[in-house]
């Protein structure tokens, strides 16, 4: 155990939760308590974790965790996005029969799993990362407990993951026993010492772990085919839970990805390369074809998760560095556009009712502009429209394809991009040009919406100044 | 013969016919008990490997925690066992074609050039003096993985919160001890003392 400081920010977090999770036992049912003291935790985490910005990269506790420029700025969206999930969230599970408390301290023990998993450089460490996210993650689904859909959604995730974590452990252990390291590094160095002897029985051994580890990742960040539980999921966990699967996470798979693809095994590229080439290429086609068919919101964005989990991978499929920045790029970018979209669908419910279907959505630039503004900027930097964010994140990321001769599956992103267009201007039609169906006043609190504002501006900003973000992805991979 | 090898056979003997006894026993509770002589003979083989730490956690583990439950449901399940085993004949020819096959993998992979015998020689005997493996274990554990242990250790409590998170309800009706209420009783809240004439006995 050496360099115990790289892991301050976690070690602060996991205890300041075990704190929130007792003083959440002594709390109010109705009192905000434990949500104050759940956002002062990752205030002062986000604080620590923006302490290490600049400090030399290091490697410590006997080699199983990292601190580098990549792990710290993930892990400060992670929480800055975290800290706007348990915003949003607040009134909404507030207004229905969910476990205050054991939400905030899930998310809480989630949020901790997703920086471990940024930082982990040993295949035990992302393993256990992976699993304090997943576990949290299934019971936050099911804890709206009086919901058939939610327990349906919380069984389905529950087995398929449990599926995905036996493929992944699967892999790393016949990684080991190829290269018998768990040290991400170490197993680098084993490979490319016989990288000239493709049929070595070390190296085949890896490339046979290899192909379950790409099935067990794809499962986590929802890439085809295996894609199945994630519309499912989305649709029946409650909306603040679906904000929060679909948001973070996708960072934290990101790093697990890079971690173990290019930490570990990037001497295998030729392999690794193909698989998510044509992962990335079903991903972008299935998921922007079937999310036109959809009416309901929750459903609509789950397919559109996983088309943009295929652009995603198209920039790690080049193996350059400029692709890997486009690509966290994109995961970033990704993950609070996405924040800002669930967040307005958070604040038009109320209680007793849930906005999860197109219509419910009809007239909202009547009902309340500043929320169907933000959501009209999320849905047009999801479609990739200049000059919102998302625009430059597929500009980067289709450019680096074509840079590594990857341009027919640029083509394809970009034809795939143009169809998913029509499914988000679609809302945007709905909420200008269509009749309210539902007069109900839409009122969120004060907080929230300047939240959204500074979500929207942060959506529109990013795309106009992309350089304050990309400095650091592209400082990451430099 | 060694006294070592005298030791195998005669645990490996007994492991066969009680591995053997858990499929034919008649009787659930039997089987299961057999199953408890498996692994405790098993555990004796581990010991002749030097692997005495998992020696142990097989005995402690399995049979002392999963085949005790495991019992207990046998008992309270009283489970028919005819209807299970309606059709064994009918079966029987499948099971033995997977078995088969099962057995062609095994001896094909056995016998390939990354698993065959020689590419794993024997490991040297440790001195009698050297560190047991429970002991080296441990040392790994509580310093070169610590932080590992720390993350399943809240691994562990994530699991513990989901549960009762999940499972526990305040219903109204649920009857709670209250101790305080219970030691604030005096004898004039519960016992009527009545004074009655005393009475002859009728016999």
């Amino acid at each position: 155990m050496d360099k115990l400081q790289i892991a301050t920010p976690e070690i602060f977090l996991l205890a300041a939760t075990c704190a929130v999770l007792i003083v959440g036992l002594f709390a109010q049912a109705r009192s905000n308590t434990v949500y104050w003291l759940s956002q002062l935790t990752l205030v002062i985490t986000l604080g620590l974790s923006l302490l290490q910005i600049g400090d030399e990269s290091a490697t410590g506790l006997s080699g199983a965790y990292t601190m580098d420029i990549l792990s710290v700025s993930l892990k400060n969206w992670i929480l800055v996005i975290a800290i706007g999930i348990f915003l949003y969230s607040r009134d909404y599970i507030g207004n229905r029969k969910i476990a205050r408390s054991e939400y905030f301290v899930l998310g809480l023990f989630a949020v901790s799993g997703m920086m471990i998993m940024t930082s982990a450089t040993h295949m035990l460490t992302v393993y256990l990362g992976l699993e304090l996210l997943a576990l949290s993650q299934y019971a936050m689904v099911a804890l709206h407990r009086d919901n058939g859909e939610a327990s349906e959604a919380a069984m389905k995730y529950f087995v398929l993951g449990a599926l995905a974590s036996g493929m992944l452990l699967y892999g790393m252990s016949m990684i080991y026993g190829a290269t018998g390291s768990l040290n991400l590094s170490v197993i680098g160095d084993i490979l490319a010492g016989n990288a000239q002897n493709l049929t070595d029985a070390r190296t085949i051994g890896a490339r046979f772990g290899l192909t379950f580890l790409i099935v067990g990742i794809a499962f986590k960040l929802g890439a085809v085919p295996f894609h199945m539980w994630v519309p499912d999921v989305y649709d029946g966990a409650p909306t603040s839970v679906t904000m929060f699967i679909s948001t973070a996470p996708k960072i934290a798979a990101f790093a697990m990805l890079i971690r173990l693809l290019v930490g570990g095994l990037e001497t295998l590229n030729a392999d690794w390369q193909q698989m998510l080439a044509i992962l990335s290429a079903l991903s972008m086609v299935l998921g922007n074809l079937v999310a036109i068919a959809q009416n309901n919101i929750k459903r609509m964005l789950a397919y559109s998760t996983i088309s943009h989990v295929g652009f995603l991978l198209m920039g790690i499929v080049g193996v350059t560095s400029a692709g890997y920045s486009a690509a966290m790029f994109y995961a970033i970018t990704y993950a609070f556009t996405t924040l800002a979209a669930f967040g307005v669908l958070l604040a038009v419910s109320r209680e007793g009712f849930e906005a999860d279907q197109l219509t419910d959505l009809a007239g909202l630039g009547r009902r309340h502009a500043l929320l169907a503004t933000v959501m009209l900027l999320a849905m047009i930097s999801l479609a990739g429209v200049p000059p919102a964010v998302g625009f430059y994140a597929k500009l980067t990321v289709l450019e680096s394809a074509v840079n590594a001769g990857f341009t027919w599956l640029a083509l394809l992103g970009v034809f795939t991009s143009v169809v998913g267009a029509f499914y988000y201007l679609r809302i945007i039609k709905i909420m200008f040009f269509d009749e309210p169906v539902d007069s109900t006043e839409v009122s969120p609190a004060g907080d929230v919406t300047a939240a959204l504002a500074l979500n929207g501006l942060a959506v529109i900003g990013l795309g106009l100044a992309p350089g304050l973000v990309m400095s650091a992805c592209i400082a990451a991979f430099a | 013969m060694t006294f070592e090898l005298f030791v195998f056979y005669f645990f490996a003997a007994i492991m066969v016919f009680a591995a053997a006894r858990v499929i034919t026993a008649k009787n659930p509770v039997h089987a299961a008990l057999f199953l408890v002589l498996t692994f405790f003979t098993c555990a004796g083989i581990w010991l002749l490997l030097e692997a005495e730490f998992l020696a142990i956690t097989l005995v402690l583990v399995y049979v002392g925690a999963v085949m005790v439950l495991f019992l207990f449901v046998v008992m309270m399940l009283d489970v028919n066992v005819v209807p299970l085993r309606e059709g064994f004949v009918a079966y029987l020819p499948v099971g033995i074609l997977v078995g088969l096959i099962m057995l062609l993998e095994m001896v094909f992979l056995l016998t390939q050039k990354y698993f065959r015998a020689e590419q794993f020689p024997v490991p040297a005997r440790a001195p009698a003096d050297a560190m047991g493996n429970t002991e080296s274990l441990g040392r790994l554990l509580y310093s070169e993985y610590l932080f590992q242990f720390e993350i399943a250790a809240i691994i562990l409590l994530v699991a513990i919160v989901a549960a009762i998170a999940l499972t526990m309800r305040r219903r109204p009706h649920t009857k709670y001890q209250k101790p305080a209420q219970q030691i604030d009783v005096r004898k004039q809240d519960r016992l009527r003392i009545v004074k009655m004439p005393a009475e002859k006995r009728t016999s």
